[in-house]
């Protein structure tokens, strides 16, 4: 017999039921296809300007810069004041997402874009979320051709764009979007959720931001 | 792994660690970093007590399913292109994570943080088998470095101070210049970035544990702070996920309950910094990511648990709450304990997965204050549960000769009412005697370890029952 089936029979046993009794098998397919609501916080649950501002100040709590950008246009003139004001080298590298693609990045004479994956020796990566929770203050980023996960993590400062129309309350409401866009029961290969750059506490319980990850997560609030 | 002591030698070590002043000042940290921040965490959010209630709930459907969630998880495994294998035991969780490295043709793999590699022992397995296993959380690496294990489940080197890292550092990291100022957290932590940087670049495989499995979209999820399990996962062209079997839960909504509790039990965070969900090996078209996806399901004695009375310790969520409310892991650590997992849920949980023979000493680690309970998001009534394993050791004649003598004289006297009157009258009247005037006992016999750290208060008065039958009459 194989490990599968002594583990699942092992528990079975241990659970006096069968794999193939009906009510137990319609009980897990009604939770996996109805996907119920648990406890929902009454935190996020405000009108979209509030949200927005509740989306800041909690990514502010956890140590992200917030900047407010009217339209997306103005975009790569915030991407290079952030630069000079860290005076870093005016370079970042982003994915091809069209949300990024499309922006009049030739505006900032001085800014080298590159895109694509980070080997690592990107000092900036500038990123897309595709939304944002005001509850924690936090950001949801999707794999995809456009969108490596290695510019999440590889270069010391990341740049995040989130839409504002795509912050919303709570957790829930993301995973509905994203079963509308991938499809229920599917997901991208990596979803990440960050709120707030890298960090540990592991010497002496002392808080430190940049362990691993980013050192620094700046977020670009558009619309 | 080298000079951890043994869960059967749990009095020594605890009179060890008693008398080692730099592990105890280490551990004092825990009070105003993580207790306090829990209990701010937990103040700010109304819906805290809910929640915890609606996590115990979902947990305990998923237990009562755990087969045909575990069978639906495996499903969307599959469909998303990675491989699932089913593990018994440690030895077999070992060796399939071996055949996966030695298939890959690795020299070396990065590891995330992992209770379950450390439950199974992978890094000496893989080690004996000329693989090389580097641990990249900050407390890991700390702690592989030194040779010892983890003393807490989620602040693995809680028990080491900066003094002592930078000498390791200094040791270990011999190509760097030697007149190098370590003397700040702050420049341990960027020179552990240089250094692991490069290993994770080199490494041929990722593993990863995993704090969620999800049975809707077959992802597997890690909670973490640093950054390093997603380096550990997204660079290496093989990403294994070693996980145990109760890890799974329903859907998306059930992760986003346990989420809210989590990071508030364990660190008083909101939301720890990152949480990933991995689907599957890369797809068409994505420019990163591992060409390989493989999960193992790892049992070693929990599908034995359920449907006993220790069923409800696999909700465990792992996030370390009981440890820090302990007053008994607050004043020891986590080392004396002898067992992978340590405190309160690690007394429950070490006599399931290695034997009651080896572990009996635990389920007596404890004052029974409740404190662990109080803060358990799972509500797992621990403290019951160690008093099933106390009863387990008595029946089993586990407990130390002197104990039971005592046990049996106790209920001797606790089986003749009229007796025990007298005896108990007796005693508080000879206390009081031997008190005197200064109404307190600076040394007892057979009870010397109490009076040693401080005074025992002398009876005054009568005894319990006879101030009770006074009161009856009035």
């Amino acid at each position: 017999m194989s490990s599968r089936e002594a583990i699942l029979g092992r528990i079975r046993r241990s659970l006096g039921a069968s794999g193939t009794d009906a009510p137990r098998r319609d009980a897990v397919r009604h939770r996996l296809d109805a996907t119920p609501r648990n406890v929902v916080p009454a935190r996020g649950a405000l009108p979209p300007a509030e949200r927005v501002d509740l989306f800041c100040r909690k990514a502010g709590e956890v140590f992200a810069s917030v900047v407010r950008l009217a339209r997306p246009d103005g975009i790569p003139s915030a991407v290079a004041d952030y630069l000079r004001s860290r005076n870093l080298p005016q370079a970042v590298r982003r994915g091809d997402d069209p949300r990024l693609a499309t922006l009049p990045w030739e505006r900032e004479a001085q800014l080298t874009v590159s895109t694509g994956a980070s080997a690592g020796a990107d000092l900036v990566g500038v990123s897309h979320a595709d939304a944002g929770v005001a509850e924690t203050g936090t950001l949801m980023l999707t794999s995809g051709p456009d969108n490596p996960t290695t510019l999440n993590f590889l270069p010391d400062h990341h740049i995040v764009v989130v839409d504002a129309s795509t912050v919303s309350g709570d957790y829930e409401t993301v995973w509905a979007d994203l079963r509308r866009r991938f499809g229920a029961g599917a997901m991208p290969r990596t979803v990440n959720l960050v709120t707030g750059p890298s960090r540990s506490a592991d010497i002496e319980e002392t808080l430190l931001l940049g362990a691993h990850g980013p050192r620094s997560l700046h977020i670009l609030v558009v619309g | 792994m080298s000079g951890a002591p043994a869960s059967a030698t749990f009095p020594k070590n605890a009179r060890a660690a008693l008398a080692n002043p730099p592990l105890l000042k280490a551990i004092a940290h825990i009070e105003e970093t993580l207790v306090s921040g829990r209990r701010r965490a937990v103040d700010a959010l109304p819906e805290f007590e809910a929640l915890r209630d609606a996590g115990r709930d979902l947990k305990a459907h998923t237990l009562a399913h755990l087969d045909l969630y575990l069978e639906a998880f495996e499903q969307k495994v599959v469909e998303a292109g990675g491989h699932v294998h089913w593990a018994a035991d440690a030895a077999e969780a070992n060796s399939i994570v071996l055949d996966i490295c030695q298939a890959a043709g690795a020299r070396t793999v990065t590891k995330g943080k992992s209770m379950i590699t450390e439950e199974v022992g992978l890094n000496a397995f893989l080690e004996g088998n000329g693989v090389r296993p580097v641990e990249t959380d900050l407390g890991e690496y700390i702690i592989q470095l030194r040779g010892e294990t983890p003393s807490h489940i989620i602040a693995p080197a809680v028990h080491v101070n900066k003094e002592q890292v930078a000498a390791d550092f200094r040791r270990v990291h011999t190509d760097l210049d030697p007149r190098r100022n370590l003397d700040e957290p702050v420049s341990l932590l960027a020179e552990a970035r240089g250094v692991l940087r490069e290993r994770f670049l080199a490494a041929d495989v990722g593993i990863t544990g995993a704090n969620f499995l999800v049975a809707e979209t077959g992802s597997t999820v890690i909670v973490t702070n640093e950054g390093n399990g997603d380096l550990s996962q997204i660079l290496p062209k093989t990403h294994i996920v070693l996980a145990s079997i109760e890890k799974v839960v329903p859907t998306l909504e059930d992760v986003a309950t346990i989420m809210r509790l989590l990071a508030r039990s364990a660190t008083g965070q909101e939301m720890s910094v990152y949480t990933t969900f991995s689907t599957g090996p890369r797809r068409p078209g994505d420019p990163d990511g591992p060409e390989a996806f493989h999960v193992v399901l790892l049992d070693n004695g929990r599908s034995a648990m359920l449907g006993t009375e220790f069923e409800d310790m696999l909700r465990c969520i792992r996030c370390g709450a009981c440890l820090n409310h302990c007053p008994v892991y607050r004043s020891i650590g986590g080392h004396a304990y002898g067992s992978v997992y340590p405190g309160p849920m690690g007394s429950v949980l070490t006599p399931s997965l290695q034997g009651l023979e080896t572990s009996a000493h635990l389920a007596n680690a404890s004052t029974l204050c409740g404190r662990c309970e109080s803060v358990c998001p799972m509500r797992i009534p621990l403290p019951k549960m160690l008093r099933h394993w106390r009863e387990k050791e008595f029946e089993r004649h586990l407990t130390p000769r002197k104990a039971r003598f005592g046990l049996a004289a106790w209920r001797f006297l606790a089986d003749r009412p009229r007796l025990y009157g007298l005896t108990t009258r007796l005693a508080a009247w000879g206390l009081s005697r031997l008190a005197g005037k200064s109404g307190a006992l600076t040394s007892l016999p057979l009870a010397g370890g109490w009076t040693r750290w401080r005074d025992l208060p002398a009876p005054e008065g009568g005894t319990f029952r006879t101030e009770w039958a006074k009161r009856g009459r009035h």
